[in-house]
This record gives C-alpha cells, sequence and structure tokens, in this order.
C-alpha cells in the first residue's frame, strides 16, 4: 500500500513538474503602482516602466547608454531637421491588430496633446508617414536629441482606441480625471497583456504570446506586480519569499539582504542629481561666490553617500553622470572644513548667519536624513540652519514659492542628456519660456547662452565642449550644492536573472527576464 | 425608541456638516493634489488650469456649498484624485478588507478575553493567571507597529509558515464585484492571521482586564454571596450569576472599541499592505487626496454613530432596568 502510495505521488509529482517547467511566475513588490494603463497620460518612472512592458518604443536604452532597435529597425538623418525610421515588420498589437506607420503618427500626434509630454515635444515639427513601415521625424530647428526622444514614442494601437465608449466620449481622451477609455485599456504590441488590475492592489500580466521579438529569452509567463509601500514590509516580502524582485531597497537593509542565502543585492547607477540650491534673492550672503563655495566645501558628499545612503549612490560634483556628454572628468568633490571657514572669514562672515532650509522627506532615498546631515555641516561654518522637512505633496507648493533660504531639488534628465540640467535648474528663471523652472535664482547669462545654442548643435564635438564649459561654470561659481547620483537597486531572488535588464533609467526590462 | 434614533440621526448629521467643514476649512495645508496628477515638467500655468476644471480654486465656501449639495441631493461624495473613481464607491471597495480584519480580531479577542478574564478572576493565584497578567501588560505597552514587525519576521521570514504582506486569494461574495473576501480560501485566510494577531495585540490585554475586574467586583456582591448560601453549584453561580452581570459594561466597552479598532488598523493595514480603509486614508494624506478624505471621514462619522446606536439599543436589551434616553 506504502509503494503504491509512493509511486502515485512520484507520478504526480513529475506531471506537476513537467506542467510548471514551461510556466514562470515573476512577482514583483514596488513601492507604487503604474497610476492608470494610459502610457501618455502622466510623465512618471512608474508609468515609463509600465509603457516598457505593455508597449514598446521606436527605440531603447541599453545598459551602456546607446540605442537598441524596437519598434524601429533602423533609422538615418536625412537633413538637419529630418530623421527616417524604418519600422518592424510584421509586428503584432494585443489586439491582433497590425502594427504599421499610422500607429507611430497617431501616437506621435496623441503624445503631443498630453500635457505632460508636449513640452519634451516642443522641439518636434511632426511625424510623417512616407509608407507603411517608413515614418519621418521632423523638428523645427536642427535638434541633436531626436532619439533621446524616440525611447519615449511608445506605438499605442490607433484602431483599438478610436471611436467611443459607452458614455460616448472619444476612447483615446486623455484624462487626469474622470473615466476614459484609454485610462483602464491597453493595446501596445510589448511583451505583457494586462489581465487584472485593481489600482494600489495588484496588476496582473500575462506574456503576450503573439510577441514580434522571438530572439529575446525572457522567459516569465505571468507577471504579478504588487505594490508594497512600507519599507520594512517589502523587504520582509522578499525575504519571506513573497516576491522575486523589490525595489526600491532602503538602504539601512543592504547588509541584511547582501547576507541572505536566498536572494541577492543588484545595483547599477542612476542619473538622478540630489542637490540643495541657494537663493541669491532672500540671503544677500549667497551672492558672493565665495559664500557659495565655503557652503560647498563645508558640506561632506562623501561622508553622506558612505554613512547615510551606505554606499549606494556616487557622489557627484556636478549635474550630469559619467556616460553623459557633458561630464568633465577634472570636476571632484569639494569637501574641506578648513577652507570653508577661510572662505567664509574672507567673504567676512567669519561670524556666520542664519539661514532657513526645506526638504521633502518621501521624494528622494533618505531625503531628510541628507537635509539634517547638511544643517549640521553648516553649523561647523557658523551657519546656523532652521531646517523643515515635509512630505511631497505639500513640498512642491514651497519649492514654488522659494519658501526658504535654502532647497532641495533631485533632478534626472528626461532625454538622458546634460542640457537638460541646466534648462531646468540652472538658466535664469523665465516665466515666459519656463526654462529655469526649478531655479531658486542662480542666474548666469553665459549658461544660458550656452545650454540654448547645444539645443541645436548637432555636432557632438562642439556640443559636449559647450556642456562641459557649462558644469565648469557652474562648479566655479558653486551654483548649487551637489550631492550625489542615486543608484538603482534591487534585492532578487539568486534565479532571477536581474543584471541583464536593469539600466540606468530605470526602467527594468522584464520582457527580456530570465529565471532560472 | 423613534425619538432616540431621530435624535441620533440628527447628532450625526451635525457632526458630518462639522468634520467636512473643518477638512474644507485646512484643505490647502494637505498639499496640492495636482502635484501628484502631472510631472515635473508640466508648467505652474497647466497646474493651475487643470486645478481650476478640478473646482480647486474656487473660493472655500462655494466648494463647501457644492459638497453639500452634491452629497445632499444625489449622495454624491465627489471624485477621488487618486483613484479616480467615485469616493463612495472607491470606500465601499476597501471596507471589506478592514470589515474582516476587523471581524477576524474581535473573534480573537472574545474566544481568548473570556475564558481568560474569567479564569484570572476566579483563580487569581494560579500561575495561568499572572503569567496572562504580565504578559497582557506587555502587549499592552508594545506598538502595534513593532508588533507586526516582528510577527512578519518570526513567521514569515523566519519559519516561512504565513505570508508577510496582502490579502492574497480572494472570491467575490456575492458575485457583484462589490466585496471581494478572504474568508472563503485557504490562501486568504492565511494572509489573514498575523494582521488579526497583531490588531488584537491592543484590545486583548485591555478586555482580560476588564473583564476579570468586572467579574472578581461581581463575585463580592451581596446576590453572589445569597447564591452561595442557598447552596447552589459553582458552576451556577460562576457562569449564570456572576459573568452575565459581568457582561453588561463588557459589551459596552466592545462596542467602543470596535469602532475604534476601525481607526488602528491604520497601522496594522499600512506594516502589512492591507488594501484597507486605514490604508487608502493613507495613501490619500500622503497624496493629498482631499476629497477622498473628506468622503472617508464623512462615512466614519456616520459609522461611529450607527456602531453606538445599535449598541445603546443592545444594551437596552440585555438589561432592561437601563432605559434608553427618549422613551417612556
Amino acid at each position: 500500500m506504502k509503494k503504491l502510495l509512493l509511486i502515485v505521488l512520484g507520478i504526480f509529482m513529475v506531471v506537476s513538474f513537467a506542467a510548471s517547467a514551461g510556466a514562470k511566475t515573476f512577482k514583483m513588490g514596488l513601492d507604487a503602482d503604474p497610476v492608470s494603463l494610459d502610457p501618455q497620460v502622466q510623465l512618471s518612472g512608474g508609468m515609463l516602466q509600465l509603457s516598457h512592458w505593455v508597449f514598446d518604443p521606436l527605440v531603447r536604452w541599453t545598459q551602456d547608454m546607446d540605442f537598441e532597435p524596437r519598434l524601429a529597425t533602423s533609422w538615418e538623418r536625412l537633413d538637419d531637421l529630418t530623421m527616417r525610421f524604418h519600422l518592424r515588420k510584421g509586428v503584432k498589437f494585443h489586439s491582433g491588430n497590425t502594427f504599421t506607420a499610422k500607429d507611430v503618427k497617431w501616437s506621435f500626434d496623441r503624445m503631443r496633446k498630453s500635457v505632460d509630454f508636449k513640452g519634451l515635444l516642443e522641439p518636434f515639427d511632426g511625424c510623417y508617414i512616407v509608407d507603411d513601415y517608413t515614418v519621418d521625424i521632423k523638428t523645427k530647428k536642427a535638434y541633436p536629441l531626436v532619439l533621446n526622444m524616440a525611447t519615449y514614442f511608445f506605438a499605442m494601437d490607433s484602431e483599438f482606441y478610436t471611436g467611443t465608449d459607452e458614455n460616448g466620449q472619444p476612447k483615446d481622451a486623455i484624462l487626469k480625471i474622470g473615466e476614459s477609455f484609454a485610462l483602464n485599456n491597453a493595446s501596445g504590441t510589448g511583451p505583457f497583456i494586462v489581465t487584472n488590475r485593481q489600482h494600489n492592489v495588484v496588476l496582473e500580466m500575462k506574456r503576450f504570446a503573439d510577441y514580434w521579438d522571438t530572439n529575446s529569452p525572457g522567459n516569465v509567463t505571468e507577471f504579478i506586480l504588487s505594490p508594497i509601500k512600507e519599507n520594512a514590509t517589502r523587504v520582509a516580502a522578499l525575504l519571506s519569499g513573497g516576491v522575486d524582485w523589490i525595489s526600491p531597497v532602503p538602504p539601512q537593509d543592504f547588509a541584511r539582504i547582501q547576507s541572505d542565502d536566498e536572494v541577492k543585492l543588484v545595483n547599477i547607477n542612476g542619473g538622478r542629481i540630489i542637490t540643495f540650491q541657494m537663493n541669491p534673492n532672500r540671503v544677500e550672503a549667497f551672492k558672493d561666490v565665495r559664500v557659495r563655495q565655503a557652503i560647498v566645501h563645508a558640506v561632506n558628499n562623501e561622508g553622506i553617500v558612505k554613512q547615510i545612503m551606505k554606499g549606494t549612490a556616487t557622489v557627484a560634483a556636478q549635474q550630469g553622470p559619467k556616460g553623459y556628454l557633458g561630464y568633465k572628468e577634472t570636476l571632484t568633490p569639494r569637501y574641506d572644513l578648513a577652507k570653508a571657514k577661510a572662505l567664509m572669514k574672507e567673504a567676512g562672515y567669519e561670524n556666520g548667519f542664519e539661514i532657513t532650509m526645506m526638504a521633502p522627506n518621501n521624494r528622494y532615498v533618505n531625503d531628510a536624513k541628507i537635509a539634517e546631515a547638511t544643517a549640521q555641516m553648516l553649523g561647523r561654518i557658523g551657519i546656523k540652519v532652521n531646517l523643515k522637512t515635509m512630505p511631497k505633496a505639500q513640498y512642491w507648493n514651497e519649492f514654488d514659492a522659494r519658501a526658504a533660504d535654502m532647497m532641495m531639488i533631485g533632478w534626472h534628465s528626461d532625454t538622458e542628456d546634460s542640457g537638460n540640467f541646466s534648462e531646468f535648474l540652472m538658466m535664469c528663471p523665465n516665466a515666459e519660456t519656463g526654462y529655469g523652472q526649478y531655479n531658486s535664482g542662480y542666474c548666469n547669462p553665459r549658461v544660458d547662452e550656452l545650454t540654448i545654442a547645444a539645443q541645436s548643435e548637432t555636432d557632438v564635438e562642439k556640443r559636449t565642449a559647450m556642456l562641459q564649459e557649462i558644469e565648469q561654470i557652474l562648479y566655479d561659481d558653486a551654483a548649487f550644492v551637489p550631492f550625489h547620483w542615486q543608484n538603482h537597486s534591487y534585492g532578487v531572488k539568486k534565479n532571477v536573472r536581474a543584471q541583464p535588464v536593469i539600466n540606468a533609467q530605470n526602467f527594468p526590462y522584464i520582457g527580456d527576464l530570465v529565471i532560472e | 425608541m423613534f425619538a432616540f434614533i431621530i435624535r441620533r440621526i440628527l447628532q450625526a448629521v451635525v457632526v458630518m456638516l462639522v468634520i467636512s467643514l473643518v477638512v474644507f476649512a485646512i484643505q490647502k495645508e494637505f498639499g496640492d493634489p495636482v502635484r501628484d496628477l502631472v510631472g515635473e515638467r508640466v508648467t505652474p500655468e497647466e497646474r493651475q488650469q487643470i486645478a481650476d476644471k478640478m473646482g480647486l480654486n474656487d473660493p472655500f465656501f462655494f466648494q463647501y456649498a457644492r459638497f453639500v449639495k452634491n452629497a445632499v441631493t444625489k449622495g454624491d461624495l465627489g471624485r477621488s484624485f487618486l483613484y479616480n473613481k467615485p469616493n463612495l464607491e472607491v470606500i465601499i471597495n476597501h471596507a471589506p478588507a478592514t470589515i474582516e480584519l476587523v471581524l477576524g480580531t474581535a473573534l480573537i479577542i472574545m474566544v481568548l478575553s473570556l475564558p481568560l478574564g474569567v479564569y484570572c478572576a476566579l483563580k487569581p493565584r494560579s500561575w495561568l493567571s499572572r503569567f496572562t497578567m504580565s504578559f497582557s501588560t506587555l502587549g499592552v505597552s508594545m506598538p502595534v507597529f513593532l508588533t507586526a514587525i516582528l510577527l512578519i519576521y518570526l513567521f514569515a521570514v523566519h519559519w516561512r509558515i504565513l505570508p508577510s504582506y496582502g490579502r492574497g486569494e480572494t472570491v467575490d461574495l456575492f458575485g457583484n464585484g462589490i466585496w471581494m473576501t478572504g474568508l472563503l480560501t485557504i490562501d486568504g485566510l492565511k494572509h489573514l492571521i498575523l494582521p488579526c494577531i497583531s490588531l488584537s495585540t491592543l484590545m486583548l490585554p485591555l478586555f482580560i482586564r476588564l473583564i476579570r475586574s468586572e467579574m472578581m467586583e461581581v463575585l463580592e456582591t451581596e446576590y453572589i454571596k445569597y447564591a452561595w448560601a442557598k447552596g447552589l453549584s459553582p458552576r451556577r453561580v460562576w457562569l449564570v450569576h456572576a459573568f452575565k452581570n459581568t457582561l453588561l459594561p463588557v459589551i459596552t466597552v466592545f462596542g467602543v472599541q470596535i469602532g475604534i479598532m476601525f481607526a488602528f488598523t491604520l497601522l496594522t493595514e499600512l506594516v502589512f499592505q492591507w488594501p484597507g480603509m486605514g490604508f487608502m486614508f493613507l495613501e490619500a494624506v500622503n497624496r493629498a487626496d482631499l476629497s477622498l478624505l473628506i468622503a472617508y471621514l464623512v462615512v466614519v462619522a456616520a459609522l461611529f454613530v450607527v456602531v453606538n446606536t445599535v449598541v445603546d439599543i443592545l444594551y437596552g436589551f440585555i438589561n432592561p432596568t437601563v432605559r434608553i434616553a427618549g422613551t417612556k
């Protein structure tokens, strides 16, 4: 009897193993889930991640910051204003429709109507269909970042989104608030089809059987994304085997994950710079470059990376990280307390002064702790800091009002290009053009001039020189207090081969993920 | 009874009006909900246009009047910015998770506190009583947050016998998508265990102590002495004469505490990523979803009044000597 039972059990196990060998379920725990299924309604990291899972862009970033063909198989520059893209043939949407040039044009035109994206698309003139599998994308002026922008051109299924929904509203309406077909339904060409979505609870996807990229090694057949807000819970979910992948990993738990036998920590350098800006319109002393230099010299950003970030960030002395055109090797961190004190004395502030400082407490990794450390460090050169930290929901209005003398801001360049940092953070604030939207008041006409010139310089060498000059000026001017570029960290199970699918943009390409 | 209920309803209306008025008055302090809806590139003018469309720039009394009008005439409590659905629908979707959590906790509390409390009163010197009492002190003094994390690390990470987050597999109770229940699946029940235990650590000691002291007090009363003198069996004296009278204050407290427990689910739900109303509330605060906040507070106020009213009525049934004010 016992033997029989064993045999039956054995057969059962073999059968069930065989059945599960083909199906790989992948569970991911993130701090938040995508806000909708419409890739064009909100420009945020979470939405772009989803876009890479459910849709495909014309091209995408590789790990070494190059472009990889996706829906576009090749491209060529016809003239200063035109880039021609040749599109992939035989690609199907989830709905069964065939992907052609009209979908690219349709998606491009729709994107221009989106409040979140239209700023990014400002330099573009339009998308023109040449034939079913060729489009020309034209810019208003010579524009060096057409390919960078093509990473945003996700193709939506134009037929699927055309028409009206049961409320008589166009299916492709871009709505921030209210019901819209596109917010709750998706048809892309991407590796995964959304099967179930409960906002803030779960997002379930299954692999698209007719996915065009048959060379992809990816073997995830079911993909379940759960938002797990609380850091400790997210880490526990990974350690307990409840999920295969978590992100972000709180720095204080790195050691715990590294020491575990079943999970590992995977890191990649990211491009988000964390800075403090000094407002010269509020504090007379900040107009003096020596005072600004003193502050930059007083801040031990290497120490902050080591102690507070537990090594999960790269110390910065300029805006753009290594790999960006403007990156200048010679610009190095400047912590030197003695020099900082000397500079304060030279500027006539040896007795120091008092300032206010604000920072968010739930926006960047350890943001409030970084601010506290900074306040303390400035105390050493006689600057008394009154620090206030608050949730991001309140912080950004304070930032808009420039409500404190020093304010924290982190920035990631949408275009993965150095120029973008200066456009938003360092150009003289100008309400009309929108430049300097997040600048606390630093203003140097030369920086403006160079940034604008770099926008339409297509010669890489000349452009590099311009962008590097900007970084040098900002360094010499001590225009802002640089801290670090945040790394992206992922905690994954040992059998999940995360390394090949991650990138500096934090868009893990789960379609290509291999689970052993 | 009728007058009593009418009075309670009127009280509830006033409470709800005041709460919504207060939240409307301080809404600017919560932050700007538009920020959460747009990317960093969107210009201030465009943000203002969105805020205009959402009616956030109208004078506060105007907004308040509109809210009250819609609530009274259409039963419409507005629309959540975060979930992009009518507030009432969002709240109703999140309610089952919390209700099941509170039910499970209430069950644990009842099953454990009644026998333990009575035992501690009857045998105050036994080692079990001493252990229970000292353990309950520990339970009261430990924050729920810590208990929850400790439980997760022990049962989910270390021993790996229970899941650490979420509700697990749920099934549709009525087939209309409103009540997704975790009570009918093994997986769902497993997910319920840790959150319920951690939530119960707060109230369980309180009830053990309450039942114990009430019972001890009752045991000293004249009529119990009389019962002993009559020569009734200890079983009858303890369970019928003493226990029944012990229950009266316990039920009142239980009613109030169940209401309070809904509030305490906040932390438990956060730690266990439990998709209930407490979690929803925290999200609404974090993301400055004022519309949902106001609707939620109004619903909670209504709920509190209902629960208290029901308890008062029940109380009247159990103890006929207590007459509800307003009845003759």
